[in-house]
């Protein structure tokens, strides 16, 4: 029952989407009942001229002359009315598809970070990819092959009633047995079908982690062992396969074989009948031809069906995409934050990820413009949190944050992220060109404001020797380049903008301190009357900054600055001399 | 496609008989426009019911015969399908696996999953369709031509025609389509690439306002991706409705060709009758054909994508030396010699080491160390050959790596990554990756060795402990420390650490590098770490300075601070708080 709904209101969510192809629709169905009703009268006029060739002598060459204009007019029309059909039908299901991804995407940059941070990327990317492109082959093959299907039958079950009735209900009364047949099937390949897509998970697991890690493996010399993991998992799954594959491919075999009684059937029927003289024996080949056409729709939608619950399922999951909650939007009469005087308070802040784990809570922290903050302290501390509620990635769960005096969340996010430059620990890049890379914040930025923020970052040189320099193409996640020249690029990124705020978490943490040392020259300058906010774990770095927040589980237990700390012998001083001890 | 075909053969049996069998069936289906032309012919122009009703038993006998030979060849088809699935997944593992870093880094890891996952099972339908349906529907064509002869060798010609030309017309759309369907991918896979990066990249790209632009830059690949496959579908629209018009055509000829005929007397209406029934059953097969190709085209590309990687063939040459023979120059003082050893990346622009050289005895301990780029890691990864020199030489005991039995090789050198990654299974399997006889016993020692004793105990199942895919549970200290020690229980010969204690803080380091130095007792360990710490090294018996891919210098903690410029200024940058 509960899956019925389920399956209800996930048709009920893709109605709008079908609704703008409204008019492909009706057309669509339009040229399939034209294509159906004209193929299925072609072999009606094929008997009728049949009928008018009785033996040697007794042909009928004028009637049949009249027959076949008649039938090549009717095939040409049914030709290009199919064609239109399939057109029309490609149009709907891409366009449809292309419209849901378009959906999901743009749900995918209003969802909470929260959302994202908690689901596997290759979930939501298999949602947006490969679950669409399910529903794509369903929805096709369900405007295809079910709205003609239906139709044929319909059609068959009407000329065959015009030419005989009661063989036309013997038709009718004996074909839910091929139904039958293929359901009790189909009922019987579930269980093999779930264990080989069972078999199947557990061995993209392996081949994930294995091939992923393909470099430990070679390290350890353990190819053979894993190879024989491997070849385990491989076997049974080869077992499952085989029975899936071939109890599902019974199904058309046993219904064709019923359909051919009926067909014999038929056969005798008819001929009696012709003998009888209630028939011609052209309407016998009619017949039989119907015959064929009306059987044949079931064993299709039989299977279009399967594909159709598949491809419900496959909606349904982008559908809950779709439908998640998106961030709550930004008020109404939110400012606009045009330039921030640089000035951060924290009041009686608290968060927390998850509610029964509290992470921080209380805290309250007063930034002066131009100050430099760095947060210290162990793992899992907060430091991270402290800027996901700074950027407004996370919403506090009590007490506010103010940004140049105003409370952050009622500005616009949009403008208030503008005023942070942010590098993080874990670099990214698009897909791109270096260029592209770089003018990120400031996409109107001149290539000499590019290379200049470039030679400021230290990255001109390294780019420079890059094949194609400031054009090159750079890959997926940053393809070839490596952790630190991806992150001199983000450095860059930042450079280019001139923030008036700046988040720098652990952003030096792949680069060697020497090259750390000429960066750190660079953000100098560029921290020069700016707030800025430093999560490192480089005492150097930390030693010059105006504030150090010492963080332990969600609170500030020490503020200050080097010395004032260093005397304290708190927190502080255990955790540097353990670095110089 | 080739490749993949040869798998076919170790599935001879099958690859005949499915076919076989269906054609068969083809056979048995080709009667029945006889037995209904005998029904007309000699049943209802005699009057004849009985004669009608054994020959309507006929086709009940023709049908069942027709599941039977149907049933075994899917049972057979399904078979080679699976069979071939299955021991492609089991090659393309191994050759996966029999690559080089250089290849591993190149093709990617998701694009090789895909090749071994969905890439494959398209693969396996496609056999399994092409065994089943391909023969038999030219079977099945051919079939109602060959019986279309028997009975008149003109009304047969009509038969010629046609089939020719729907032969042109199919293969014209085939053709037309394949590259454009490729193109279709190429669009698909791009859409890919843009969702998944919004999601890697969701604080970036929202940090940096650019929600608006990326949505743009999605529709636009949307948009092409639908103008592509619309345009591909138009083409591919047409089989259908070209071949029913031109089957009708045929059947219009072949009427009135019929008619003249029975009017004078060279046929009968059972004949004519029959005639148009085969040019239906070719209708029927050819739209089913038509709907089998796009699987097939689909197989076919996933095919030639799988063959793509069984392509990309190691780098490296592998000798063929006995396992017996151990490579090992036992004269040799070194452990480690680089010879002017240079390496420059597949499709790197410029060498990534040159000219290195420099000798480590055995049993010293060495240290890395040089900004980021310089060329530490590569060089380390040098060692147990995970790269190869593009000129000089790399020697262990005395004996150049290539000279090496890989294996051999590698069971000396235990090399810690600088990426810390645990497999699926229990903390104790993980560990028994560096030596599978290890003891419980000598699992605690080694945990001891690597600090990680302590964290581990405290887990109540203690090394039994579960350990998610990639160590999610563990923190990044206490998968590196499990790493280390998954290297040192095998008692390497060499020790390489490649940045691999760099989540740990000093203190522990420090005991960690201490607990290195002693762990073998009287059999000396080489090791090499490799450090952005200069506080990690400078104990070292010697350190080398890499810079920008060269050797900057190579000396003790004291000579290097006394002379060398880049040493000075990393080991400053890094006590300047001092």
């Amino acid at each position: 029952m509960g899956k019925n709904i389920g399956k209800k209101s996930t048709i009920k969510k893709l109605m709008p989407y079908i609704k703008k192809y409204m008019f492909y629709v009706v057309m669509s169905l339009i040229f399939a009942a034209v294509t159906v009703c004209l193929s299925l009268y072609i072999p009606r006029l094929t008997g009728n001229a049949v009928d008018l060739i009785i033996k040697e002598g007794f042909v009928n060459f004028d009637g049949i002359l009249d027959i076949l204009k008649n039938i090549a007019i009717c095939s040409a029309v049914a030709a290009l009315a199919q064609w239109f059909m399939n057109t029309c039908n490609n149009k709907i299901t891409y366009g449809v598809v292309k419209d849901i991804r378009d959906a999901a995407f743009s749900k995918i940059s209003k969802l909470p970070l929260k959302y994202i941070d908690t689901h596997p990327y290759g979930d939501t990317v298999s949602r947006v990819i490969a679950d669409a492109d399910q529903l794509a082959d369903g929805l096709l093959m369900g405007f295809t092959q079910l709205f003609s299907g239906v139709i044929t039958i319909v059609a068959t079950v009407g000329f065959m009633i015009s030419i005989d009735l009661g063989i036309a209900a013997v038709v009718v009364i004996l074909t839910p047995i091929s139904i039958f047949v293929a359901k009790f099937i189909s009922g019987k390949t579930h269980d093999m079908f779930k264990l080989q897509s069972e078999t199947r998970g557990v061995q993209t697991a392996l081949i994930d982690e294995m091939i992923g890690n393909q470099k430990v493996v070679q390290a350890y010399g353990m190819e053979e062992r894993v190879l024989d993991k491997f070849d385990e998992v491989n076997d049974r799954l080869a077992k499952y396969s085989l029975r899936a594959v071939f109890f599902s491919s019974l199904t058309n075999p046993s219904t064709r074989f019923v359909n051919n009684i009926i067909y014999a059937v038929i056969a005798i029927l008819g001929a009696v009948l012709a003998i009888g003289g209630s028939i011609t024996v052209g309407d016998l080949t009619c017949l039989l031809n119907y015959a064929n056409q009306y059987t044949k729709p079931f064993n299709e939608i039989s299977g279009v069906i399967t594909e159709l619950q598949n491809s419900f399922v496959c909606a349904g999951r982008i559908m809950e995409l779709i439908d998640e909650e998106p961030v709550a939007k930004d008020k109404t009469d939110a400012v606009v934050l045009d330039s921030a005087d640089g000035s951060v308070q924290f009041r009686d802040v608290s968060f927390s990820y998850v509610p029964e784990r509290k992470l921080i809570q209380n805290l309250n922290l007063t930034v002066k413009p131009g100050q430099r903050i760095a947060i210290v302290g162990p793992t899992g501390c907060g430091k991270t949190t402290l800027i996901n509620l700074l950027m407004r990635f996370y919403d506090v769960s009590d007490g506010q944050i103010l940004v140049s005096g105003v409370p952050i969340k009622d500005m616009t996010r949009a403008s208030l992220r503008k005023n942070f430059g942010m590098v993080l620990q874990d670099t990214w890049l698009k897909s791109g060109t270096i260029k592209e890379n770089i003018a990120m914040g400031k996409p109107d930025a001149t290539d000499d404001e590019i290379i200049s923020a470039a030679k400021a970052a230290h990255a001109h040189s390294f780019i420079k020797r890059l094949p194609k320099g400031y054009d090159t193409q750079i890959g997926e996640d940053g393809g070839s380049l490596s952790q630190g020249q991806k992150q001199l690029l983000c450095i860059t990124r930042v450079m280019l903008m001139e923030p008036p705020m700046l988040i720098l978490d652990e952003a030096t943490s792949s680069i060697d301190t020497r090259t750390e040392i000429r960066i750190q020259k660079a953000f100098d300058t560029l921290m020069e009357g700016r707030t800025s906010f430093i999560v490192a774990h480089r005492l150097s770095t930390i030693c010059e900054a105006d504030v150090i927040l010492v963080m332990r589980d969600g609170n500030i237990i020490e503020q200050g600055n080097h010395k004032e700390l260093m005397n304290n012998k708190g927190f502080y001083y255990n955790l540097y001399n353990s670095q110089y001890a | 496609m080739k490749q993949i075909w040869s798998y076919m053969k170790n599935y001879k049996k099958e690859t005949v008989l499915a076919p076989l069998f269906k054609m068969l069936e083809a056979c048995f289906e080709l009667c029945v426009p006889l037995v209904i032309a005998y029904i007309t012919d000699v049943g209802i122009v005699d009057g004849d019911k009985g004669f009608v009703v054994k020959m309507g038993l006929v086709l009940v006998a023709l049908a069942a015969i027709g599941l039977t030979c149907s049933i075994t060849a899917q049972y057979f088809s399904a078979r080679a399908a699976v069979g071939v699935a299955t021991k492609l997944r089991h090659n393309l593992f191994k050759h996966i696996e029999s690559l080089s870093f250089t290849e591993l880094d190149k093709i990617g890891t998701s694009t090789l999953i895909t090749r071994m996952t969905s890439d494959v099972n398209q693969v396996q339908s496609g056999v399994n369709m092409f065994l089943r349906l391909f023969l038999r529907s030219p079977f099945i064509v051919f079939g109602a031509m060959i019986m279309a002869f028997a009975i008149d060798f003109k009304a047969a010609l009509i038969f010629v025609v046609t089939i020719v030309l729907l032969l042109i017309v199919v293969f014209a759309i085939i053709l037309y389509t394949i590259p454009m369907y490729k193109k279709v991918q190429a669009a698909l896979d791009r859409v890919l690439g843009v969702t998944r990066e919004n999601l890697t990249g969701a604080r970036v790209i929202r940090a940096f306002g650019r929600e608006k632009d990326e949505i743009e830059e999605y529709d636009s690949r949307t948009d092409k991706l639908v103008r592509l496959q619309v345009g591909v579908g138009r083409i591919s629209a047409l089989m259908n409705p070209v071949t029913l018009l031109m089957v009708n055509i045929a059947t219009i000829i072949l009427v009135w060709t019929g008619a003249v005929q029975v009017d004078n007397g060279s046929l009968t209406r059972g004949d004519v009758i029959a005639l148009v029934s085969y040019m239906s059953q070719i209708l029927v097969e050819l739209v089913k054909l038509a709907n089998l190709i796009v699987t097939l085209t689909k197989a076919v590309a996933c095919g030639n994508r799988i063959e793509g990687v069984f392509n990309v063939t190691s780098s490296m040459e592998l000798k063929d030396v006995l396992a017996t023979d151990t490579g090992e120059n036992v004269d040799s003082p070194y452990a480690i010699e680089f010879e002017h050893a240079s390496l420059k990346y597949d499709g790197g622009a410029e060498e990534s080491l040159s000219d290195v050289s420099f000798k480590v005895k055995r049993g010293e301990t060495i240290g890395v160390i040089g900004g980021t780029g310089s060329g530490k890691s590569t060089l380390v990864q040098m060692i147990p050959r995970f790269y190869d020199v593009s000129s000089g030489a790399v020697k262990v005991f005395g004996r150049d790596v290539r000279d090496y039995n890989y294996k051999e090789l590698r069971s000396k050198i235990s090399i810690v990554l600088q990426k810390a990654i645990l497999f699926k299974g229990t903390i104790k399997e993980n560990i028994l990756w560096g030596n599978e006889d290890a003891t419980d016993a000598q699992i605690m020692e080694a945990l001891e060795i690597s600090q990680s004793k302590e964290f581990v105990e405290k887990k109540e199942e203690g090394i039994e402990s579960p350990v998610e895919q990639g160590g999610k549970n563990l923190s990044g200290g206490q998968k590196q420390r499990l790493t280390i020690a998954r290297a040192v229980i095998r008692k390497p010969d060499i020790l390489i650490l490649d940045d691999s204690s760099s989540a740990l803080d000093f203190a522990t380091d420090s005991k960690l590098r201490a607990a290195i130095k002693n762990m073998n007792g009287e059999k000396e360990t080489t090791v090499v770490i490799v450090s952005q710490r200069a506080s990690a090294i400078m104990h070292a018996d010697k350190i080398v300075v890499l810079d920008d891919g060269m050797v900057a210098g190579i000396g003790t903690h004291d000579e290097l601070l006394e002379s060398n410029q880049v040493y000075k200024e990393i080991y400053m940058s890094q006590n300047s708080a001092n």
